[in-house]
């Protein structure tokens, strides 16, 4: 019996590792192959680094802006999670504490919006950009984030639980504007909240690429998904400076991902088991 | 005079939300609504839109294109999406079991791909398979499982498998955490008393965590479902924006991009967008009421 049940044990961290290898091996073969020439990466499977990121480097500048991409990317997604943040964090808090008519059936269409599914409205968006002259403007990809409703639905479950009523009440005695109550008390309090948001907000964005891919034109304003896409149609022959070119797209996220896994682990959840 | 004074501040509601229902009527529900309208015009992004009434869904109906790319999206998710739950329940319930050191450590490998951007898993792994230069072509031939490097993405059905694999890559350490916190959720007395009737870890898996998971695995379908049939990034790469080879990676979506951005056919795209939302619906009322029904059988 004891022997059977260790067998089991053995089964099942073999399958752990296993897969966790499957997960890490794509990754390092990219870091591996950036380092390396056409000819190395042809031959056989890299294990080490090689000599030739300094000359794969210079032929990826060579042939795209990589580094504006990357700023680009960047700045669309840090705008887009700054208005999600705060108007997800203002939204929630009318949700969460003030008893206005309608309350409840426009939290139901809140929550309606989530199922709606993102690219229905695609080609009316495209249409409506062109008319107010947005096409090819980040404005164009960054605004519709003040819409977030997940957002709004995480922020005010926080919200609901951890900002207690009598407190906005006695800065309402104390004089304190409703804007002022918002700004210098309850965003306060609910910046974890926020901020775990903050964080889905902008991975999303800086992996986004249907939008800007069908929104921007101009080559110098694309953000990078869609430079990395263009690198491997065209220059698909320099292998070595295409795994350079989809490296510096993941680091970032290999960054991202050892500073907040654990908070966006924690945030996955909420909507998942409560919704 | 307390009651007062809220129902006197309860009006801020309104400002505080109001910016949130602004952009939203704006910037989503205004073009969802328009792409309605678009979708029974000949809009090419030119002229000015002329009414063809239910015209773009006649021809929708009988386009094989659309159905192969609907039949395409379906495979790809129903294959990734079976996958997905599969390792998610199996691996959740075995990372939970007390014998397991270290769990989150494997929780945070498993979830990484879920993060790193789509487009660059689609460009990795078309390198990874390409004919020439790729990694596994010379990896296979070194343990001799293969004579001479295999041109893989001439062929349809694998060029479905790999979008599958990746799919399933990209997503099953998502399932994972969703149903870690589905199984956390299951009482302590429930697991114990099962345990001191004598099932084994396998037994009580089935007979007791599954069908307790039941609403977890529920939202698990829809999101595959509703996510699925938007499938766009990663066969748009795979398949060289055109579904190479022969059309065995075009996705709804991507056929709606290229009828659309590519061929400025604007009011035949819109009606695409609207023909497979409905799908959508469809499916997900298949779905909702069968498993309706097998509960009452239950």
């Amino acid at each position: 019996m004891k022997k059977r049940i260790k067998l089991s044990h053995i089964i099942c961290y073999l399958l752990l590792f296993g897969l966790a290898l499957v997960c890490i091996i794509p990754f390092y073969n990219i870091f591996m192959n950036a380092t390396h020439e056409n000819a190395e990466i042809a031959s056989g499977y890299q294990l080490l680094p090689g000599k030739y990121l300094a000359r794969n480097y210079e032929t990826l500048v060579h042939y795209v802006d990589i580094w504006r991409a990357f700023g680009n990317s960047l700045f669309i997604a840090l705008s887009s999670t700054a208005l999600s943040a705060y108007f997800g964090g203002l939204t929630a808090y009318g949700f969460a504490k003030f008893h206005f008519r309608f309350r409840n059936g426009l939290f139901w269409i809140l929550l309606a919006t989530m199922m709606l599914p993102a690219q229905l409205g695609l080609i009316g968006y495209f249409q409506l950009m062109d008319r107010f002259h947005l096409l090819d403007s980040y404005a164009a990809l960054i605004i519709p984030s003040a819409a977030n409703a997940s957002a709004v639905f995480f922020i005010r479950q926080f919200i609901v639980s951890a900002v207690p009523d009598s407190l906005i009440e006695s800065a309402r005695i104390d004089g304190c504007s409703e804007i002022r109550i918002f700004h210098k008390i309850v965003f306060p309090i609910i910046k974890p909240a926020v901020f775990t948001q903050a964080i889905f907000v902008f991975v999303n964005s800086w992996n986004n690429f249907i939008n800007p891919l069908i929104l921007i034109f101009t080559p110098e304003k694309l953000p990078l998904p869609v430079v990395i896409q263009q690198l491997n149609g065209t220059y698909m022959r320099d292998y070595g400076v295409v795994y350079l070119g989809v490296s510096i797209s993941v680091i970032p996220i290999v960054i991202f991902a050892s500073l907040f896994l654990k908070r966006i682990i924690g945030g996955v959840t909420v909507g998942a088991v409560k919704g | 005079m307390n009651t007062r004074r809220r129902i006197k501040k309860d009006h801020w509601g309104y400002f505080f939300i109001f910016p949130f229902f602004a952009v939203f009527a704006v910037f989503n529900l205004y073009p969802i609504l328009y792409t309605l309208r678009l979708s029974f015009t000949d809009w090419d992004g030119i002229r000015d839109a002329g009414w063809v009434g239910a015209a773009n869904y006649i021809r929708l109906l009988g386009d094989r294109i659309f159905w192969k790319s609907v039949l395409n999206t379906i495979f790809i998710t129903v294959a990734a999406g079976g996958l997905q739950l599969v390792f998610g329940l199996v691996l959740a319930y075995v990372l939970n079991q007390k014998f397991i050191k270290g769990p989150h450590v494997f929780k945070n490998i498993f979830y990484f791909p879920n993060l790193v951007t789509a487009v660059s898993l689609g460009v990795l792994f078309n390198l990874l398979f390409a004919w020439q230069g790729g990694s596994v072509n010379p990896l296979l031939e070194s343990i001799g499982l293969i004579g001479e490097p295999v041109n893989w993405m001439i062929n349809g059905s694998f060029v479905r498998a790999v979008l599958i694999f990746i799919i399933w890559f990209q997503y099953f350490g998502y399932y994972i955490i969703i149903f870690t916190a589905g199984i956390k959720g299951i009482s302590g007395d429930i697991l114990e008393a099962a345990a001191i009737d004598g099932a084994g870890s396998f037994k009580t898996f089935i007979l007791i965590v599954l069908p307790l998971l039941k609403p977890v695995i529920t939202y698990a379908c829809v999101t595959i479902l509703i996510g699925g049939m938007q499938l766009f990034d990663i066969p748009y790469i795979i398949g060289k924006g055109t579904g190479a080879p022969n059309g065995a990676s075009l996705t709804a979506l991507s056929y709606m991009y290229n009828t659309s951005f590519k061929n400025y056919n604007y009011g035949y795209g819109a009606a695409i967008s609207y023909g497979l939302f409905l799908l959508t619906i469809i499916f997900s009322v298949l779905y909702m009421r069968g498993n309706m029904k097998s509960e009452e059988e239950r």
